[in-house]
Protein backbone atom coordinates (compact mmCIF):
# COMPACT_ATOMS: atom_id res chain seq x y z
CA UNK A 1 0.00 0.00 0.00
CA UNK A 2 1.30 3.44 -0.82
CA UNK A 3 2.14 5.74 2.06
CA UNK A 4 0.15 8.46 0.35
CA UNK A 5 -3.22 6.95 1.08
CA UNK A 6 -2.36 6.06 4.61
CA UNK A 7 -1.84 9.78 5.19
CA UNK A 8 -4.81 10.88 3.11
CA UNK A 9 -7.43 9.09 5.19
CA UNK A 10 -6.38 10.31 8.65
CA UNK A 11 -6.00 13.80 7.21
CA UNK A 12 -9.55 13.76 5.86
CA UNK A 13 -10.81 12.40 9.17
CA UNK A 14 -9.04 15.17 11.07
CA UNK A 15 -10.42 17.74 8.65
CA UNK A 16 -13.92 16.34 9.16
CA UNK A 17 -13.66 16.53 12.94
CA UNK A 18 -12.22 20.04 12.73
CA UNK A 19 -15.20 21.02 10.61
CA UNK A 20 -17.68 19.42 13.03
CA UNK A 21 -16.11 20.68 16.24
CA UNK A 22 -14.48 24.00 15.25
CA UNK A 23 -17.73 25.98 15.46
CA UNK A 24 -18.62 24.41 18.81
CA UNK A 25 -15.19 25.21 20.23
CA UNK A 26 -15.51 28.80 18.99
CA UNK A 27 -18.86 29.13 20.79
CA UNK A 28 -17.24 27.96 24.01
CA UNK A 29 -14.21 30.23 23.71
CA UNK A 30 -16.26 33.34 22.94
CA UNK A 31 -18.70 32.63 25.75
CA UNK A 32 -15.86 33.70 28.09
CA UNK A 33 -15.19 36.90 26.15
CA UNK A 34 -15.77 40.13 28.05
CA UNK A 35 -16.78 42.01 24.90
CA UNK A 36 -20.33 42.03 23.62
CA UNK A 37 -18.89 41.99 20.09
CA UNK A 38 -18.36 38.22 20.39
CA UNK A 39 -15.48 38.02 17.87
CA UNK A 40 -13.32 40.79 19.36
CA UNK A 41 -11.41 39.35 22.30
CA UNK A 42 -11.51 41.71 25.28
CA UNK A 43 -10.33 39.46 28.08
CA UNK A 44 -11.71 36.57 30.10
CA UNK A 45 -15.04 37.05 31.78
CA UNK A 46 -17.92 34.99 33.10
CA UNK A 47 -20.24 37.96 32.78
CA UNK A 48 -22.56 36.30 30.22
CA UNK A 49 -23.08 33.29 32.47
CA UNK A 50 -24.20 35.61 35.23
CA UNK A 51 -26.62 37.39 32.91
CA UNK A 52 -27.84 34.07 31.55
CA UNK A 53 -28.60 32.70 35.00
CA UNK A 54 -30.44 35.87 35.95
CA UNK A 55 -32.52 35.84 32.77
CA UNK A 56 -35.90 34.58 33.94
CA UNK A 57 -37.19 34.18 30.36
CA UNK A 58 -34.52 31.57 29.60
CA UNK A 59 -35.23 29.71 32.81
CA UNK A 60 -38.94 29.58 31.95
CA UNK A 61 -38.23 28.48 28.40
CA UNK A 62 -35.84 25.76 29.58
CA UNK A 63 -38.38 24.47 32.07
CA UNK A 64 -41.13 24.47 29.41
CA UNK A 65 -38.85 22.58 27.01
CA UNK A 66 -37.89 20.04 29.61
CA UNK A 67 -41.49 19.31 30.56
CA UNK A 68 -42.54 18.99 26.92
CA UNK A 69 -39.58 16.71 26.17
CA UNK A 70 -40.22 14.36 29.11
CA UNK A 71 -43.96 14.04 28.45
CA UNK A 72 -43.72 13.73 24.66
CA UNK A 73 -40.83 11.25 24.82
CA UNK A 74 -42.78 9.09 27.25
CA UNK A 75 -45.87 9.17 25.04
CA UNK A 76 -43.71 8.40 22.01
CA UNK A 77 -42.12 5.51 23.89
CA UNK A 78 -45.49 3.87 24.56
CA UNK A 79 -46.92 4.49 21.09
CA UNK A 80 -43.71 3.73 19.23
CA UNK A 81 -43.14 0.50 21.15
CA UNK A 82 -46.72 -0.57 20.42
CA UNK A 83 -46.31 0.29 16.74
CA UNK A 84 -42.95 -1.46 16.45
CA UNK A 85 -44.36 -4.48 18.25
CA UNK A 86 -47.42 -4.65 16.02
CA UNK A 87 -45.28 -4.54 12.87
CA UNK A 88 -42.89 -7.17 14.18
CA UNK A 89 -45.41 -9.61 15.61
CA UNK A 90 -48.50 -9.25 13.45
CA UNK A 91 -47.32 -9.97 9.96
CA UNK A 92 -50.83 -10.28 8.55
CA UNK A 93 -53.61 -7.83 9.22
CA UNK A 94 -55.68 -5.63 6.98
CA UNK A 95 -53.95 -2.32 6.25
CA UNK A 96 -50.54 -3.45 7.51
CA UNK A 97 -48.70 -1.96 4.53
CA UNK A 98 -50.48 1.35 5.02
CA UNK A 99 -49.68 1.23 8.74
CA UNK A 100 -45.98 0.76 7.99
CA UNK A 101 -46.12 3.57 5.43
CA UNK A 102 -47.79 5.99 7.87
CA UNK A 103 -45.28 5.13 10.56
CA UNK A 104 -42.35 6.06 8.31
CA UNK A 105 -43.85 9.35 7.11
CA UNK A 106 -42.57 11.51 10.02
CA UNK A 107 -39.03 10.20 9.39
CA UNK A 108 -38.87 11.73 5.93
CA UNK A 109 -41.39 14.56 6.06
CA UNK A 110 -39.78 18.04 6.07
CA UNK A 111 -40.27 19.69 9.45
CA UNK A 112 -41.99 22.76 8.02
CA UNK A 113 -44.66 20.57 6.39
CA UNK A 114 -45.19 18.51 9.52
CA UNK A 115 -45.44 21.66 11.63
CA UNK A 116 -47.87 23.34 9.26
CA UNK A 117 -50.02 20.21 8.90
CA UNK A 118 -50.32 19.67 12.65
CA UNK A 119 -51.21 23.29 13.28
CA UNK A 120 -53.93 23.16 10.61
CA UNK A 121 -55.21 19.95 12.23
CA UNK A 122 -55.38 21.58 15.66
CA UNK A 123 -57.22 24.60 14.26
CA UNK A 124 -59.72 22.40 12.41
CA UNK A 125 -60.19 20.06 15.37
CA UNK A 126 -60.89 23.00 17.63
CA UNK A 127 -63.61 24.27 15.33
CA UNK A 128 -65.14 20.79 14.90
CA UNK A 129 -65.03 19.34 18.39
CA UNK A 130 -63.69 22.17 20.56
CA UNK A 131 -60.51 20.28 21.37
CA UNK A 132 -57.68 21.15 21.80
CA UNK A 133 -58.84 24.49 23.18
CA UNK A 134 -56.22 26.91 22.00
CA UNK A 135 -52.58 26.08 21.43
CA UNK A 136 -49.73 25.76 23.86
CA UNK A 137 -47.96 23.10 25.82
CA UNK A 138 -50.38 20.30 24.92
CA UNK A 139 -50.26 20.86 21.17
CA UNK A 140 -46.44 20.96 21.19
CA UNK A 141 -46.41 17.74 23.20
CA UNK A 142 -48.67 16.05 20.63
CA UNK A 143 -46.53 17.28 17.74
CA UNK A 144 -43.33 16.05 19.36
CA UNK A 145 -44.92 12.74 20.31
CA UNK A 146 -46.01 12.28 16.68
CA UNK A 147 -42.41 12.75 15.56
CA UNK A 148 -40.87 10.70 18.37
CA UNK A 149 -43.21 7.73 17.86
CA UNK A 150 -41.75 7.08 14.41
CA UNK A 151 -38.18 7.09 15.73
CA UNK A 152 -38.96 4.91 18.74
CA UNK A 153 -40.69 2.43 16.42
CA UNK A 154 -37.55 2.19 14.25
CA UNK A 155 -35.32 1.49 17.27
CA UNK A 156 -37.76 -1.02 18.80
CA UNK A 157 -38.31 -2.80 15.49
CA UNK A 158 -34.57 -3.16 14.97
CA UNK A 159 -34.25 -4.71 18.42
CA UNK A 160 -37.21 -7.06 17.97
CA UNK A 161 -35.82 -8.11 14.60
CA UNK A 162 -32.73 -9.62 16.21
CA UNK A 163 -34.75 -10.99 19.11
CA UNK A 164 -34.66 -14.63 20.13
CA UNK A 165 -38.26 -15.75 20.61
CA UNK A 166 -37.41 -19.07 22.22
CA UNK A 167 -37.47 -17.62 25.76
CA UNK A 168 -40.95 -16.22 25.22
CA UNK A 169 -42.14 -19.49 23.75
CA UNK A 170 -40.69 -21.43 26.67
CA UNK A 171 -42.53 -19.23 29.13
CA UNK A 172 -45.77 -19.61 27.20
CA UNK A 173 -45.32 -23.38 27.08
CA UNK A 174 -44.85 -23.37 30.82
CA UNK A 175 -48.22 -21.70 31.15
CA UNK A 176 -47.38 -18.04 31.65
CA UNK A 177 -50.00 -15.61 30.41
CA UNK A 178 -49.05 -13.45 27.40
CA UNK A 179 -49.07 -10.21 29.41
CA UNK A 180 -46.86 -11.75 32.05
CA UNK A 181 -44.46 -13.02 29.37
CA UNK A 182 -44.31 -9.51 27.97
CA UNK A 183 -43.67 -7.91 31.35
CA UNK A 184 -41.20 -10.47 32.71
CA UNK A 185 -39.31 -11.58 29.61
CA UNK A 186 -39.82 -9.37 26.57
CA UNK A 187 -39.69 -6.00 28.30
CA UNK A 188 -36.40 -6.55 30.17
CA UNK A 189 -34.81 -7.94 26.99
CA UNK A 190 -35.73 -4.93 24.88
CA UNK A 191 -35.15 -2.42 27.70
CA UNK A 192 -31.91 -1.00 26.20
CA UNK A 193 -33.73 -0.28 22.94
CA UNK A 194 -36.56 1.36 24.87
CA UNK A 195 -34.07 3.55 26.74
CA UNK A 196 -32.36 4.50 23.48
CA UNK A 197 -35.72 5.26 21.85
CA UNK A 198 -36.89 7.41 24.73
CA UNK A 199 -33.61 9.32 24.75
CA UNK A 200 -33.83 9.89 21.01
CA UNK A 201 -37.41 11.20 21.28
CA UNK A 202 -36.40 13.35 24.26
CA UNK A 203 -33.51 14.91 22.35
CA UNK A 204 -35.58 15.49 19.21
CA UNK A 205 -38.15 17.30 21.31
CA UNK A 206 -35.61 19.34 23.23
CA UNK A 207 -33.92 20.44 20.00
CA UNK A 208 -36.98 21.16 17.88
CA UNK A 209 -37.69 24.69 16.73
CA UNK A 210 -39.95 24.27 13.71
CA UNK A 211 -42.74 22.00 15.05
CA UNK A 212 -42.88 23.99 18.28
CA UNK A 213 -43.07 27.34 16.48
CA UNK A 214 -46.01 26.17 14.37
CA UNK A 215 -47.97 24.44 17.12
CA UNK A 216 -47.22 26.78 20.01
CA UNK A 217 -49.54 29.44 21.29
CA UNK A 218 -49.09 32.50 23.48
CA UNK A 219 -47.39 31.66 26.74
CA UNK A 220 -45.58 28.55 25.57
CA UNK A 221 -42.05 29.45 24.54
CA UNK A 222 -39.57 26.61 24.33
CA UNK A 223 -35.82 26.98 24.71
CA UNK A 224 -35.12 26.66 20.93
CA UNK A 225 -37.78 29.32 20.32
CA UNK A 226 -36.03 31.63 22.77
CA UNK A 227 -32.62 30.93 21.22
CA UNK A 228 -34.00 31.51 17.74
CA UNK A 229 -35.54 34.86 18.54
CA UNK A 230 -32.35 35.98 20.25
CA UNK A 231 -29.90 34.98 17.52
CA UNK A 232 -31.82 35.64 14.30
CA UNK A 233 -30.83 39.29 14.54
CA UNK A 234 -27.14 38.54 15.03
CA UNK A 235 -24.78 37.39 17.73
CA UNK A 236 -25.78 37.25 21.36
CA UNK A 237 -23.16 36.35 24.00
CA UNK A 238 -25.79 34.79 26.25
CA UNK A 239 -26.50 32.24 23.53
CA UNK A 240 -22.79 31.35 23.58
CA UNK A 241 -22.90 30.82 27.34
CA UNK A 242 -26.01 28.67 26.96
CA UNK A 243 -24.31 26.61 24.24
CA UNK A 244 -21.31 26.01 26.50
CA UNK A 245 -23.52 24.76 29.31
CA UNK A 246 -25.35 22.44 26.89
CA UNK A 247 -22.07 21.06 25.52
CA UNK A 248 -20.85 20.41 29.05
CA UNK A 249 -24.04 18.56 29.97
CA UNK A 250 -24.03 16.51 26.76
CA UNK A 251 -20.35 15.59 27.07
CA UNK A 252 -20.89 14.48 30.64
CA UNK A 253 -23.91 12.40 29.63
CA UNK A 254 -21.99 10.87 26.71
CA UNK A 255 -19.08 9.89 28.95
CA UNK A 256 -21.48 8.34 31.45
CA UNK A 257 -23.39 6.50 28.72
CA UNK A 258 -20.09 5.29 27.25
CA UNK A 259 -19.10 3.95 30.67
CA UNK A 260 -22.44 2.15 30.95
CA UNK A 261 -22.36 0.73 27.43
CA UNK A 262 -18.79 -0.51 27.64
CA UNK A 263 -19.20 -1.58 31.26
CA UNK A 264 -18.44 -5.13 32.43
CA UNK A 265 -21.91 -6.39 31.54
CA UNK A 266 -21.85 -5.11 27.96
CA UNK A 267 -18.35 -6.51 27.50
CA UNK A 268 -19.49 -9.88 28.78
CA UNK A 269 -22.37 -9.83 26.29
CA UNK A 270 -20.07 -9.06 23.41
CA UNK A 271 -17.73 -11.95 23.99
CA UNK B 1 -48.29 -22.00 19.64
CA UNK B 2 -51.92 -22.23 20.69
CA UNK B 3 -51.07 -20.49 23.92
CA UNK B 4 -50.25 -17.33 22.04
CA UNK B 5 -53.83 -17.11 20.85
CA UNK B 6 -54.87 -16.64 24.46
CA UNK B 7 -54.18 -12.91 24.15
CA UNK B 8 -57.57 -12.91 22.52
CA UNK B 9 -59.08 -11.28 19.52
CA UNK B 10 -59.84 -8.06 21.33
CA UNK B 11 -56.38 -7.74 22.81
CA UNK B 12 -54.89 -8.01 19.35
CA UNK B 13 -57.36 -5.48 17.96
CA UNK B 14 -56.50 -3.05 20.69
CA UNK B 15 -52.77 -3.50 20.17
CA UNK B 16 -53.10 -2.73 16.48
CA UNK B 17 -55.85 -0.17 16.86
CA UNK B 18 -54.20 2.22 19.31
CA UNK B 19 -51.09 3.07 17.27
CA UNK B 20 -53.13 2.92 14.05
CA UNK B 21 -55.62 5.45 15.34
CA UNK B 22 -52.78 7.69 16.54
CA UNK B 23 -51.09 7.60 13.13
CA UNK B 24 -54.30 8.30 11.24
CA UNK B 25 -55.16 11.18 13.57
CA UNK B 26 -51.75 12.85 13.80
CA UNK B 27 -50.02 11.93 10.56
CA UNK B 28 -52.58 11.19 7.85
CA UNK B 29 -55.34 13.61 8.81
CA UNK B 30 -53.00 16.64 9.08
CA UNK B 31 -51.66 16.00 5.57
CA UNK B 32 -55.20 15.65 4.23
CA UNK B 33 -56.07 19.00 5.81
CA UNK B 34 -53.03 20.63 4.19
CA UNK B 35 -54.29 19.37 0.84
CA UNK B 36 -57.79 20.67 1.63
CA UNK B 37 -56.62 24.13 2.65
CA UNK B 38 -54.37 24.45 -0.39
CA UNK B 39 -57.62 24.58 -2.41
CA UNK B 40 -59.31 27.06 -0.06
CA UNK B 41 -59.76 30.78 -0.55
CA UNK B 42 -57.50 33.13 1.36
CA UNK B 43 -59.52 35.39 3.65
CA UNK B 44 -58.97 38.09 6.20
CA UNK B 45 -60.51 36.10 9.00
CA UNK B 46 -59.68 33.70 11.79
CA UNK B 47 -58.77 31.16 10.56
CA UNK B 48 -57.65 32.98 7.39
CA UNK B 49 -59.25 30.70 4.82
CA UNK B 50 -62.71 29.94 3.50
CA UNK B 51 -64.59 26.62 3.45
CA UNK B 52 -64.49 24.43 0.34
CA UNK B 53 -68.27 24.20 0.33
CA UNK B 54 -70.63 26.86 1.60
CA UNK B 55 -74.34 26.79 2.08
CA UNK B 56 -75.74 30.27 1.53
CA UNK B 57 -78.85 31.86 -0.02
CA UNK B 58 -78.02 30.40 -3.43
CA UNK B 59 -77.76 26.86 -2.10
CA UNK B 60 -74.47 25.02 -2.10
CA UNK B 61 -71.56 27.13 -3.28
CA UNK B 62 -68.22 25.68 -4.26
CA UNK B 63 -65.50 27.56 -2.41
CA UNK B 64 -62.63 25.50 -3.76
CA UNK B 65 -60.17 27.35 -5.92
CA UNK B 66 -56.87 26.83 -7.67
CA UNK B 67 -55.84 30.40 -6.82
CA UNK B 68 -52.97 29.38 -4.54
CA UNK B 69 -51.48 27.07 -7.14
CA UNK B 70 -51.90 29.74 -9.80
CA UNK B 71 -49.86 32.08 -7.60
CA UNK B 72 -47.15 29.48 -7.21
CA UNK B 73 -46.83 29.33 -10.98
CA UNK B 74 -47.26 33.01 -11.79
CA UNK B 75 -45.03 34.58 -9.14
CA UNK B 76 -41.45 33.71 -10.08
CA UNK B 77 -40.44 33.83 -6.39
CA UNK B 78 -41.79 30.33 -5.78
CA UNK B 79 -40.23 28.72 -8.84
CA UNK B 80 -36.89 30.35 -8.08
CA UNK B 81 -37.14 29.12 -4.49
CA UNK B 82 -37.78 25.56 -5.70
CA UNK B 83 -34.92 25.58 -8.15
CA UNK B 84 -32.43 27.06 -5.72
CA UNK B 85 -33.54 24.62 -2.99
CA UNK B 86 -32.73 21.77 -5.36
CA UNK B 87 -29.38 23.36 -6.30
CA UNK B 88 -28.36 23.95 -2.69
CA UNK B 89 -29.48 20.49 -1.60
CA UNK B 90 -27.62 18.82 -4.48
CA UNK B 91 -24.45 20.82 -3.81
CA UNK B 92 -24.65 19.99 -0.09
CA UNK B 93 -25.20 16.28 -0.87
CA UNK B 94 -22.23 16.13 -3.22
CA UNK B 95 -19.86 17.96 -0.87
CA UNK B 96 -21.04 15.83 2.08
CA UNK B 97 -20.31 12.73 0.02
CA UNK B 98 -16.83 13.92 -0.93
CA UNK B 99 -16.01 14.75 2.68
CA UNK B 100 -18.01 11.98 4.33
CA UNK B 101 -16.79 9.06 2.23
CA UNK B 102 -13.10 9.31 3.24
CA UNK B 103 -14.20 9.88 6.84
CA UNK B 104 -16.39 6.78 6.85
CA UNK B 105 -13.67 4.80 5.09
CA UNK B 106 -11.04 5.90 7.59
CA UNK B 107 -13.27 4.94 10.53
CA UNK B 108 -14.15 1.56 8.98
CA UNK B 109 -10.44 0.81 8.46
CA UNK B 110 -9.37 2.06 11.90
CA UNK B 111 -8.36 -0.45 14.59
CA UNK B 112 -11.49 -2.09 15.93
CA UNK B 113 -11.07 -0.68 19.42
CA UNK B 114 -11.17 2.88 18.05
CA UNK B 115 -14.16 2.60 15.76
CA UNK B 116 -16.89 3.11 18.35
CA UNK B 117 -15.15 6.18 19.74
CA UNK B 118 -14.49 7.66 16.30
CA UNK B 119 -18.11 7.08 15.30
CA UNK B 120 -19.27 8.55 18.60
CA UNK B 121 -17.35 11.71 17.71
CA UNK B 122 -19.35 12.00 14.48
CA UNK B 123 -22.67 11.59 16.29
CA UNK B 124 -21.91 13.66 19.38
CA UNK B 125 -22.58 17.11 17.83
CA UNK B 126 -26.17 15.93 17.23
CA UNK B 127 -26.83 16.00 20.91
CA UNK B 128 -26.12 19.68 21.19
CA UNK B 129 -28.55 22.25 19.90
CA UNK B 130 -28.75 22.30 16.10
CA UNK B 131 -29.75 25.97 16.27
CA UNK B 132 -26.71 26.93 18.32
CA UNK B 133 -24.34 24.98 16.09
CA UNK B 134 -25.67 26.80 13.03
CA UNK B 135 -25.54 30.08 14.93
CA UNK B 136 -21.85 29.47 15.66
CA UNK B 137 -21.10 29.95 11.97
CA UNK B 138 -22.39 33.53 12.09
CA UNK B 139 -19.56 34.43 14.45
CA UNK B 140 -17.05 32.58 12.29
CA UNK B 141 -18.11 33.84 8.87
CA UNK B 142 -19.16 37.44 9.34
CA UNK B 143 -17.10 40.36 8.02
CA UNK B 144 -15.05 40.77 11.21
CA UNK B 145 -15.45 37.11 12.13
CA UNK B 146 -12.78 34.59 13.00
CA UNK B 147 -12.24 33.18 9.49
CA UNK B 148 -11.79 36.60 7.93
CA UNK B 149 -9.56 37.78 10.78
CA UNK B 150 -7.30 34.75 10.32
CA UNK B 151 -7.19 35.15 6.54
CA UNK B 152 -6.27 38.84 6.87
CA UNK B 153 -3.68 38.16 9.58
CA UNK B 154 -2.08 35.53 7.33
CA UNK B 155 -2.07 38.00 4.45
CA UNK B 156 -4.17 35.71 2.23
CA UNK B 157 -6.65 38.50 1.61
CA UNK B 158 -6.51 42.23 2.34
CA UNK B 159 -10.26 42.84 2.52
CA UNK B 160 -12.74 40.67 4.43
CA UNK B 161 -14.36 38.11 2.12
CA UNK B 162 -18.16 38.08 1.87
CA UNK B 163 -18.67 34.69 3.52
CA UNK B 164 -22.03 35.17 5.23
CA UNK B 165 -25.62 35.58 3.99
CA UNK B 166 -24.93 34.12 0.55
CA UNK B 167 -25.02 30.78 -1.29
CA UNK B 168 -21.65 29.83 0.16
CA UNK B 169 -22.77 30.09 3.76
CA UNK B 170 -26.06 28.29 3.07
CA UNK B 171 -24.38 25.30 1.40
CA UNK B 172 -21.71 25.24 4.09
CA UNK B 173 -24.43 25.24 6.76
CA UNK B 174 -26.27 22.39 5.04
CA UNK B 175 -23.09 20.29 4.81
CA UNK B 176 -22.29 21.06 8.42
CA UNK B 177 -25.77 20.17 9.64
CA UNK B 178 -26.16 16.93 7.71
CA UNK B 179 -22.64 15.49 7.29
CA UNK B 180 -23.17 12.91 10.08
CA UNK B 181 -26.21 11.56 8.17
CA UNK B 182 -23.84 10.84 5.28
CA UNK B 183 -21.07 9.28 7.35
CA UNK B 184 -23.24 6.82 9.31
CA UNK B 185 -24.77 4.77 6.45
CA UNK B 186 -21.48 4.89 4.53
CA UNK B 187 -19.69 3.53 7.55
CA UNK B 188 -22.30 0.80 7.93
CA UNK B 189 -21.70 -0.51 4.39
CA UNK B 190 -17.92 0.00 4.40
CA UNK B 191 -17.52 -1.76 7.71
CA UNK B 192 -19.29 -4.86 6.39
CA UNK B 193 -17.06 -4.96 3.36
CA UNK B 194 -14.83 -8.03 3.40
CA UNK B 195 -11.16 -6.98 3.20
CA UNK B 196 -10.43 -10.33 1.53
CA UNK B 197 -12.07 -8.96 -1.62
CA UNK B 198 -9.50 -6.16 -1.82
CA UNK B 199 -6.69 -8.58 -1.08
CA UNK B 200 -7.92 -10.83 -3.87
CA UNK B 201 -8.00 -7.86 -6.24
CA UNK B 202 -4.47 -6.89 -5.20
CA UNK B 203 -3.22 -10.47 -5.60
CA UNK B 204 -4.64 -10.51 -9.09
CA UNK B 205 -2.56 -7.43 -9.89
CA UNK B 206 -5.21 -4.77 -9.45
CA UNK B 207 -3.84 -1.37 -8.42
CA UNK B 208 -5.31 0.17 -5.24
CA UNK B 209 -7.21 2.92 -7.01
CA UNK B 210 -8.62 0.51 -9.55
CA UNK B 211 -9.59 -1.91 -6.80
CA UNK B 212 -11.34 0.96 -5.04
CA UNK B 213 -13.28 1.90 -8.17
CA UNK B 214 -14.16 -1.66 -9.18
CA UNK B 215 -14.71 -3.28 -5.77
CA UNK B 216 -15.17 -0.87 -2.86
CA UNK B 217 -17.20 1.81 -4.61
CA UNK B 218 -19.82 -0.49 -6.18
CA UNK B 219 -20.20 -2.46 -2.95
CA UNK B 220 -20.72 0.72 -0.94
CA UNK B 221 -23.39 2.00 -3.33
CA UNK B 222 -26.27 1.28 -0.90
CA UNK B 223 -24.51 3.47 1.68
CA UNK B 224 -23.95 6.21 -0.88
CA UNK B 225 -27.63 6.20 -1.88
CA UNK B 226 -28.89 6.10 1.71
CA UNK B 227 -26.50 8.83 2.86
CA UNK B 228 -27.31 11.05 -0.11
CA UNK B 229 -31.04 10.75 0.52
CA UNK B 230 -30.57 11.42 4.23
CA UNK B 231 -28.81 14.67 3.34
CA UNK B 232 -30.88 15.69 0.32
CA UNK B 233 -34.38 15.25 1.78
CA UNK B 234 -34.01 17.36 4.93
CA UNK B 235 -31.85 19.88 3.08
CA UNK B 236 -34.67 20.61 0.63
CA UNK B 237 -37.10 21.62 3.36
CA UNK B 238 -34.55 23.22 5.68
CA UNK B 239 -35.61 26.43 7.40
CA UNK B 240 -33.10 27.26 10.14
CA UNK B 241 -30.02 27.32 7.90
CA UNK B 242 -31.31 29.68 5.18
CA UNK B 243 -32.89 31.83 7.90
CA UNK B 244 -29.71 32.25 9.95
CA UNK B 245 -26.95 31.92 7.35
CA UNK B 246 -28.76 32.97 4.18
CA UNK B 247 -29.43 36.43 2.81
CA UNK B 248 -31.94 38.16 0.57
CA UNK B 249 -30.53 36.30 -2.44
CA UNK B 250 -30.73 32.80 -1.04
CA UNK B 251 -34.28 31.58 -1.46
CA UNK B 252 -35.24 28.20 -0.10
CA UNK B 253 -38.65 26.65 -0.21
CA UNK B 254 -38.81 25.81 3.52
CA UNK B 255 -38.21 29.45 4.37
CA UNK B 256 -40.77 30.58 1.78
CA UNK B 257 -43.38 28.34 3.41
CA UNK B 258 -42.49 29.73 6.85
CA UNK B 259 -42.75 33.33 5.63
CA UNK B 260 -46.08 32.73 3.88
CA UNK B 261 -47.45 31.32 7.09
CA UNK B 262 -45.95 33.54 9.79
CA UNK B 263 -45.47 36.83 7.94
CA UNK B 264 -48.13 36.91 5.21
CA UNK B 265 -50.67 34.80 7.14
CA UNK B 266 -51.62 33.22 3.84
CA UNK B 267 -52.46 29.68 4.93
CA UNK B 268 -53.75 28.46 1.55
CA UNK B 269 -50.54 29.50 -0.23
CA UNK B 270 -48.41 28.02 2.57
CA UNK B 271 -50.37 24.78 2.14
CA UNK B 272 -49.93 24.86 -1.64
CA UNK B 273 -46.17 25.33 -1.14
CA UNK B 274 -46.22 22.30 1.16
CA UNK B 275 -48.10 20.18 -1.39
CA UNK B 276 -45.70 21.22 -4.15
CA UNK B 277 -42.73 20.43 -1.90
CA UNK B 278 -44.19 16.98 -1.24
CA UNK B 279 -44.51 16.36 -4.98
CA UNK B 280 -40.88 17.39 -5.41
CA UNK B 281 -39.81 15.04 -2.62
CA UNK B 282 -42.14 12.15 -3.49
CA UNK B 283 -39.56 10.19 -5.45
CA UNK B 284 -36.63 10.60 -3.03
CA UNK B 285 -38.93 9.92 -0.05
CA UNK B 286 -40.33 6.75 -1.64
CA UNK B 287 -36.78 5.57 -2.34
CA UNK B 288 -35.81 6.34 1.23
CA UNK B 289 -38.73 4.39 2.65
CA UNK B 290 -37.85 1.39 0.50
CA UNK B 291 -34.36 1.61 1.93
CA UNK B 292 -35.61 1.80 5.50
CA UNK B 293 -37.75 -1.26 4.91
CA UNK B 294 -34.90 -3.23 3.43
CA UNK B 295 -32.62 -2.21 6.28
CA UNK B 296 -35.22 -3.31 8.79
CA UNK B 297 -35.48 -6.71 7.14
Amino acid sequence: MSGRRSLFLPAMLALGYLFLYGPIVSLIVYSFNASRLVTVWAGFSTRWYGELLQNAAIGDAAWTSLRIAVISASAALVLGTLAGFVLNRYTRFRGRGFFAWLLSVPLVLPEVIMGLSLLLLFVDLESWVGWPAGRGLLTIVIAHAALGTAYVAVVVQARLHSFDRSLEEAALDLGARPWKVFAVITLPLIAPALAAGWLLAFTLSLDDLVLASFTSGPGATTLPMWIFSSVRLGVNPQANALATIMVAVVTLAAVLAGRLLTGPRARAQES
Amino acid sequence: MSARGRGGHWGRRGLIGIPYLWLVLFTLLPLAIVLKISFAESRLAIPPYGPLFETGDGGLRLGATLESYARLLSDSLYIRAYLSSIRYALAATLISLLLGYPMAYAIARAPKAWRVALLMLVILPFWTSFLLRVYAWIGLLKGNGLVNNVLIALGVVSEPLPLLNNSFSVVLGLVYGYLPFMVLPLYATLERLDPALLEAAADLGCRPWRAFLRVTLPLSLPGIVAGSLLVFIPAIGEFVIPELLGGPGTLMVGKVLWDEFFNNHDWPVASAVAVAMLLLLALPMATMRRFLREEAR
